[in-house]
């Protein structure tokens, strides 16, 4: 600030309110994509293939979004948008779910019992951090074949509510319980049961809304994994059918469905993180460090 | 370790016991197979296969189509993570000087996390579609031939646009974190003496957020090699050509779409070690952090 502005309160403004406009800059191409397909969404194809796309909404967006759900959707993807919504939802819901179950479940184990291979119990999962499905594609696709897993919910979800990260964060969270709090519950007669539901249980309640958004979000944005494991458009997600509506695109594709479906494959994620942003972003910042 | 336990024995089994089996049914067991059919070729009906050692491996590394995917992921990879923390970072440094409004921007900053990668991708294309994206009559307008779908350059700037979008909210978040943790006396100090904002950035703030930097560095590299195949599927299937064909797609395309087995377990086994060398440097960073941190 040593370009001639003589007051610093004067100069501090300034720099205040070009740090707004740089804000309001990023905050336009961060948000422009998503505001660009809700736009589209809301106008006919005739205007959207009409290029430049006019910056407010149209008067198609009723239309639309009523075509889109009783079964127009259906007509180009072969299964309806209700059907969609609620398969990546019910997905979205079970890995979330079973993550903080499993891993919660895991955690308790390890953390209060002694037991023979703790350790290597606990190594065992750890590393499977190191093990992504992108690195071992074809074999694990052969196991769910063999297990009768293809085109299943199981098979969609089972595989991925193995989760090293939540182990680990519920791990460290449940090592700075005092072990005045246990020995306290156990001269009172409490069992693992008991202690669980009574003491841990509403104390890990902040870590588990966190990490119920974290895991909400990786559920309902999966690509890999569904593309491999289902073959059936009644099992598809909706971000796959997206997907498949626009590689079989061709003049006669009603690009406005196509941008409807966008934004409802966006939108439930966005209004988690945006409404649970304060479990989120504290969840987000502590877990990953 | 902590002093006191429970007493039971059989229970902390039973508790594990469903991590444990996905674990060793849909991670260990196909991550055994991959090393198992990295060393073996089969014949072109399946019938039987032959040890072969590490021709596979021979044969990979010395394929033109590999070293094609190589180069692209690296190229992919350096402008994704740079782009995505660069921009993150200078959005992080104006947000924290700014007083009210803080939480209005954070909260439009965190959306495309919350965006599938692939959709990432169908919106970017939807923007930039050469036949009706809105953004692309512009550059249609000033002369360019603009067509990611046949030009390779374009299609990479294409993605590497998309998969950075995704990332920056993620970045940001952690960068705005980092910021916080930084002592304001420190500034304050270097603002008496004198100090540029610029100077002071440079000598100040930016040493003192190497910590977070490298483990972004770290986590956006994986999130680029990783990560980033819906957007790669979903946007360019690899091409114009091979253009946009990154090790992770080429190991999908050739194990499960041309059913090539030897070469893309071969190709899986590298790709393990390099996830685990990248865990390995980030851990044993992290065990750096702690001293100073």
């Amino acid at each position: 600030m040593d370009n001639g502005t003589h007051s610093p309160l004067v100069a501090r403004g300034a720099a205040r309110t070009l740090a707004h406009l740089w804000m309001i800059l990023g905050v336009i191409i961060v948000a422009f994509p998503v505001y660009y397909v809700f736009i589209a969404s809301t106008h006919s194809v005739q205007t959207i293939l009409r290029p430049p796309l006019p910056l407010l909404p149209g008067s198609e967006a009723f239309e639309n979004y009523r075509a889109a759900f009783s079964g127009e959707i259906n007509r180009i993807g072969g299964v309806s948008l209700w059907r969609l919504l609620g398969n990546t939802t019910l997905i979205a819901v079970g890995i979330a779910v079973g993550k903080i179950v499993i891993s919660m479940a895991s955690a308790y184990a390890i953390v209060f019992f002694k037991f023979p291979f703790r350790m290597a119990c606990f190594w065992l999962i750890f590393i499977t951090l190191m093990l992504p499905v992108e690195v071992r594609i074809q074999p694990t696709y052969k196991v769910m074949v063999d297990l009768g897993l293809i085109d299943t919910y199981a098979g969609l979800i089972l595989p991925l509510i193995a989760s090293a990260t939540a182990t680990l964060l519920f791990r460290q969270f449940f090592m700075t319980i005092p072990d005045e709090l246990l020995e306290a519950a156990r001269v009172d007669g409490a069992g693992p049961w008991r202690f669980f539901k009574d003491i841990l249980w509403p104390l890990s309640l902040t870590n588990v809304a966190a990490i119920f958004v974290i895991q909400f979000i990786y559920g309902w944005t999966q690509y890999l994994w569904p593309l491999l494991v289902t073959n059936s458009n009644e099992m598809n997600t909706i971000v796959i059918a997206l997907k498949k509506m626009i590689s079989f695109a061709d003049a006669d594709t009603p690009w406005n469905l196509v941008m409807v479906t966008s934004v409802l494959a966006i939108l439930p994620p966005i209004l988690v993180v945006v409404l649970m942003q304060r479990w989120f972003v504290k969840g987000l910042v502590e877990t990953e460090k | 370790m902590r002093r006191t336990v429970f007493p039971h024995k059989l229970l902390p089994w039973l508790l594990l016991a469903p991590q444990l089996a996905i674990t060793l049914i849909f991670f260990y067991w196909p991550a055994a197979q991959a090393f198992r059919q990295s060393v073996l070729r089969e014949d072109p009906f399946g019938l039987s296969s032959t040890f072969v050692g590490l021709a596979n491996f021979r044969k990979v590394l010395n394929d033109p189509a590999y070293l094609n995917a190589l180069q692209v992921t690296v190229i992919f990879s350096v402008l994704v993570a740079f782009f995505a923390m660069a921009i993150a970072l200078f959005l992080a440094v104006q947000v924290e000087k700014i007083i009210r409004g803080k939480g209005f921007y954070r909260t439009l900053m965190i959306w495309p996390y919350a965006v599938a990668p692939a959709i990432a991708g169908m919106l970017w294309l939807f923007m930039f579609n050469p036949s009706f994206g809105t953004l692309a009559w512009p550059l249609r307008q000033m002369g360019i031939n603009w067509n990611p779908l046949l030009d390779g350059d374009q299609a990479m700037a294409l993605v590497v646009a998309a998969a950075t979008w995704k990332q920056i909210s993620y970045n940001f978040l952690f960068f705005v974190a980092g910021l916080q943790a930084i002592p304001k006396s420190l500034l304050e100090a270097a603002a008496i003496d004198g100090a540029t904002k610029r100077r002071a950035f440079w000598t100040i703030v930016f040493p003192l957020l190497t910590p977070t930097t490298f483990f972004l560095l770290v986590v956006n590299t994986v999130y680029a090699l990783f990560d980033t195949f819906g957007i790669i599927h979903a946007v360019t299937s690899g091409g114009p050509g091979k253009a946009t064909e990154t090790l992770v797609y080429k190991v999908y395309n050739d194990g499960f779409v041309n059913l090539i087995m030897g070469d893309s377990a071969a190709q899986s086994v590298i790709l393990m070690v390099i996830v685990i060398a990248l865990t390995a440097f980030q851990f044993r960073f992290i065990e750096k952090r702690v001293h100073y941190g």
